[in-house]
């Protein structure tokens, strides 16, 4: 098991997010990528689209099957990542950099219920 | 802990993810499921199919009884050492299980099923024993490898077994050979040549691992699945079941009508189905947008009707989704599929959706 990314937070959903004054990356998990398999398409938020805590945002779409991504924080969507239409492998090669998704401009605080990599990390331990 | 075929820890040994499928933990691939694709579909992969379940029928009624019994005709097998593709119907017409069945003996025949329906099927079975002279021996002792891609009949000739290199060059399509311990036949689900091989369970695993030796990959169900459609292949429990015929299958040529003295179960219905006219047809949908089609989704035509998507999935060969539907009957060339409520343009198309044996003809 590689090692989670100590800077992220995570949700229990399996998605990452990475924290940059009020901006937020937003990716899936190295876990969520292994369980789902080969990714094959991308369906990401439109710019300037509002999402608040737990909202669909985007979907990835393996062989095998269809995974809602959910937003792990408040904000407005500022870029996606257009490289994935093309490339959708990049998720499964390098979830944590080049596969992430989308970028939201933050509004309000950091949900209470994003998780450390600690905590993420003990979430996968007892589901294993 | 779902049911294990023989080869279960070799497939662990090899890093695969294991599934449950139709009760047994089966590899669903051994890293990447596409590569396992374009690996067969280039070259050459073996897969695993112990789950499915090896009938014997045993007797002088074997014959009689296969021909009540499956909607394919037996007697289109003109020697021993052929092979049948058969649907097993019930009364309605409806689809009990599709199988294969073999022409081993005059009073031997083999039959292959589905792992998840099985059960039922023997039990099916057993019940129309009763007025013929034969028995029924599932055989639990065997495994199946399926070695399937356009290199296979040249690796397996590296195996250097003088049965195996004789029979693989003397075997056409659907045919089989046996010997003491093996048997071969030309069949398979993936839409390229290759070979079926049931082999006792004691020596499977050592059958497995020449065969890696000689240079087949071990490709998991996740790969067996993309190519079958691809191939047009339909999966029981998913495109066909027993409330659907196989006249709204795609499989109208595996039903033997003639001659017409031959009255398999669910004739009646199916010529009654005939007669009153069919309203629904299977074909291919080919997604023109970017997306990927799966199973149960909604497929709008022109006119306002509505058909639905029965296997989807992502095709490696051709880089689009396509996917099996069952629609109204007429003449359609573009539909919608309802994807998350969105709709998504796709094209209706006859399946398979690429031709058998495609790296072969280019």
């Amino acid at each position: 098991m590689s090692t989670l990314p100590q800077e992220l937070l995570y949700t229990t959903t399996h998605e990452w997010v990475r924290i940059e004054n009020d901006i937020a990356t937003v990716g899936v998990t190295e876990h969520a990528q292994s369980l789902l398999g080969d990714l094959v398409f991308v369906d990401l938020p439109a710019v300037k689209k509002a999402l608040e805590v737990g909202d669909d945002a985007a979907v990835v779409e393996s062989v095998k099957a269809a995974a809602d991504v959910y937003s792990p924080v408040n904000g407005e969507v500022i870029e996606a990542n257009t490289a994935l239409s093309d490339k959708p492998e990049l998720i499964n090669q390098d979830p944590y950099g080049a596969g992430w998704l989308f970028k939201l401009k933050m509004v309000g605080e950091l949900p209470l219920s994003l998780l450390s990599a600690e905590d993420y990390q003990t979430m996968l331990d007892e589901e294993q | 802990m779902g049911k294990r075929t023989i080869l279960y820890d070799t497939h662990v040994a090899m890093g695969a993810k294991m599934v449950d499928f139709a009760g047994f933990d089966m590899p669903l691939h051994y890293g990447s499921q596409l590569e396992e694709h374009h690996q067969v579909r280039q070259h050459a992969g073996i897969f695993d199919v112990s789950h499915m379940v090896v009938v014997d029928v045993l007797g002088t009624g074997a014959r009689d009884y296969l021909r009540h019994l499956l909607a394919n005709d037996i007697d289109k097998m003109a020697h021993r050492g052929s092979a049948l593709y058969s649907c097993m119907l019930n009364e309605q017409g409806g689809v009990i299980d599709d199988l294969i069945v073999y022409f081993i003996e005059p009073q031997h025949y083999r039959i292959v099923l589905n792992a998840g329906s099985a059960q039922k099927d023997l039990a099916w079975m057993e019940s129309h024993v009763e007025h013929f002279a034969l028995g029924l021996h599932r055989r639990d002792d065997l495994a199946i490898i399926a070695a399937q891609g356009p290199q296979t009949q040249a690796l397996l000739t590296n195996l250097h077994d003088p049965f195996i290199t004789d029979t693989i060059h003397t075997i056409g399509r659907f045919e089989c050979a046996y010997s003491d311990n093996l048997f071969i036949a030309r069949t398979g689900y993936t839409g390229e040549d290759g070979f079926e091989i049931i082999v006792p369970n004691s020596e499977a695993v050592a059958l497995w691992q020449r065969l890696c030796a000689a240079g087949f990959k071990p490709c998991g169900l996740g790969a067996r699945d993309t190519l079958r459609l691809e191939a047009g292949y339909n999966l029981y429990g998913q495109d066909m079941d027993e409330t659907t015929s196989p006249l709204c299958s795609n499989l109208a040529w595996t039903v033997a009508f003639q001659p017409e003295d031959r009255l398999f179960i669910g004739k009646s219905a199916l010529l009654a189905e005939k007669q009153q006219g069919l309203n629904q047809k299977m074909v291919g949908l080919v997604l023109l947008d970017k997306g990927v089609l799966r199973s149960h989704q909604r497929v709008l035509l022109a006119d306002g009707k509505e058909g639905i998507t029965t296997s989807g999935s992502f095709s490696p060969t051709l880089g689009q989704s396509i996917a099996l539907a069952r629609i109204p009957k007429g003449d359609y060339d573009h539909c919608d599929v309802i994807i998350r409520d969105k709709p998504y343009k796709a094209q209706i198309v006859k399946p398979p959706f690429i031709p058998f044996n495609s790296s072969k003809k280019h």
